[in-house]
């Protein structure tokens, strides 16, 4: 191996490795919209609850998720919360309207943890309550269940205003800003399959202009995968460019004309079974307690 | 004279495809990672300074109610009145973090407040009526908040420009730097976790 080569090598070591060493604390899997690792809660109970939060983000799409946590691994429960949820996802990208209700009770600590989108509702004095004056009863006399199921309940009569008069929420903070290159694909394959046909200043055939779409398409499909590492989502997006490559190739005249963006689909955490966040983030609101 | 044209033909693709390849390629080795950790780096500060002027606004509230209860706490409220006075009034420059001296004053006046207010939370605890009036609680439980936030805000801003100062620093965005962005300096960062993260809990 060349010394040059092997330097090379070092550094795409030494960069790759970089992203891989920031320290994070082990989390519990997330196997459901009721992670119970403490082993809190019956089975009936829990899918009973399950049930109750997948009816709410159903509705309003916030989602919540109850964990009961073995122990806090060492962590203030106010960082762990927000940890956790940035690690989950919990809550709709774009909105972060997720929320967690968190038991530890090794440590006898709770928390209510509320995503950017919801703080406006689930207020630190708002969590406060909860806690205190729904969740902390039942606790202080080892009923679990009862808290956790009476929590629940009030945070959802929260959200869905039933309970306190409240101000409007607050706007999500913190957009969508990786779909940028999406466009920016639309945007540019028409121009670029525009290119050849201008210098030639003739129409070119069918068959050439079926061989560049389908490059187009194949290329833009690549470079989506590259940057969004979903496969099937590159294959949608290389199919919509070789379509708009192909037509633009038969219409452009030079100026705009028109891209049919294909719309943004559904992102929702898909509810087939399995449950997982729909990547929204958290930064520090709702409240603790301990009991 | 016709002339037959390959299925594929070369001479349309070579043009857009050499584009396709330069933007690939440049995009791959970090040409945009400087502006885009910059602006990362930005919105994590407008963040950290959201949380603080969102804490120096319940202080109006918090100071008036404590009043209610205990009078003779005077001069812990002095104190939170002025800090909160001197942080507020710093007119936080609109570069301030690129600018040393402005940061480090910043960092002093919010830190000045937080421990002024660590001191009163200490205090209420002698006044068991204060500390059952609903409306002190509710205050109470806004300002641990707060404290929460900001140092979600500020863990969230020392990532960014940690991410920002490195790519400014190593290898190929210090070339990037040099050839595109000579104006890029390295950030200001927070030196110390505040000293009062936590409001103090005093047990009976």
């Amino acid at each position: 191996m060349s010394a040059r080569l092997r330097v090379l090598l070092v550094t795409i070591l030494w960069l790759t490795a970089g992203a891989a060493l920031a320290a994070a604390p082990d989390f519990p899997a997330l196997t459901g919209r009721v992670v119970d690792e403490a082993g809190l809660l019956s089975t009936p109970t829990e899918t009973e609850l399950a049930a109750q939060l997948a009816a709410h983000e159903q509705s309003t799409s916030n989602q919540i998720v109850v964990v009961t946590l073995k122990s806090l691994r060492g962590y203030e429960i106010s960082d762990y919360g927000v940890l956790l949820g940035r690690h989950w996802g919990i809550g709709q990208k774009g909105k972060n309207n997720g929320a967690l209700l968190i038991v530890a009770p090794t440590e006898r600590k709770m928390r209510i943890e509320a995503g950017y989108g919801l703080e406006g509702l689930l207020t630190e004095a708002v969590s406060r309550d909860i806690i205190e004056r729904v969740i902390k009863p039942p606790f202080r006399q080892q009923n679990y269940e009862q808290g956790i199921r009476a929590g629940v309940g009030a945070v959802l009569a929260v959200l869905n205003g039933e309970q306190t008069v409240l101000p409007p929420p607050v706007t999500a903070i913190g957009g969508d800003h990786d779909y940028g290159y999406l466009f920016f694909l639309f945007f540019l394959a028409p121009l670029l399959a525009n290119f050849g046909r201008t210098r030639a200043g003739k129409q070119p055939s069918a068959g050439s202009r079926l061989g560049v779409a389908t490059v187009f398409g194949a290329a833009a499909g690549a470079v989506f995968w590259f940057f969004a590492q979903v496969v099937l989502l590159a294959l949608v997006v290389g199919f919509v460019v070789f379509v708009i490559a192909l037509l633009a190739r038969g219409q452009l005249g030079g100026d705009g004309g028109h891209y049919g963006g294909g719309s943004g689909g559904g992102w929702s955490g898909g509810d087939s079974g399995g449950f997982s966040g729909g990547g929204g983030s958290f930064g520090g609101g709702g409240a603790s307690g301990d009991w | 004279m016709h002339q037959s044209l390959p299925l594929i033909s070369t001479h349309h693709l070579a043009k857009p495809l050499l584009i396709l390849i330069a933007v690939l390629g440049l995009s791959g080795c970090g040409i945009n990672n400087i502006p885009t950790y910059d602006e990362a780096a930005k919105a994590a500060w407008s963040q950290v300074e959201n949380q603080y002027q969102r804490r120096a606004d319940l202080i109006p509230n918090l100071v008036e109610t404590v009043k209610g209860f205990a009078k003779q706490e005077k001069e812990v409220l002095v104190q939170v009145v002025e800090a909160r006075a001197k942080a507020t009034q710093m007119t936080v420059p609109k570069d301030i973090i690129n600018n040393p001296q402005a940061f480090k004053q910043f960092q002093q006046n919010q830190d000045a407040l937080s421990s002024a207010l660590a001191r009163l939370m200490v205090v209420v605890e002698k006044y068991p009526d204060l500390k059952s009036n609903q409306n002190f609680l509710a205050l109470q439980s806004q300002l641990e908040g707060t404290e929460n936030r900001i140092s979600v805000a500020r863990r969230d801003y020392i990532e960014t420009v940690q991410k920002y100062n490195t790519e400014l620093r190593t290898i190929p965005g210090r070339w990037w730097a040099s050839l595109m962005y000579s104006d890029a300096r390295v950030k200001e960062n927070f030196t110390a976790p505040p000293e009062s993260r936590k409001n103090p809990q005093v047990r009976f």
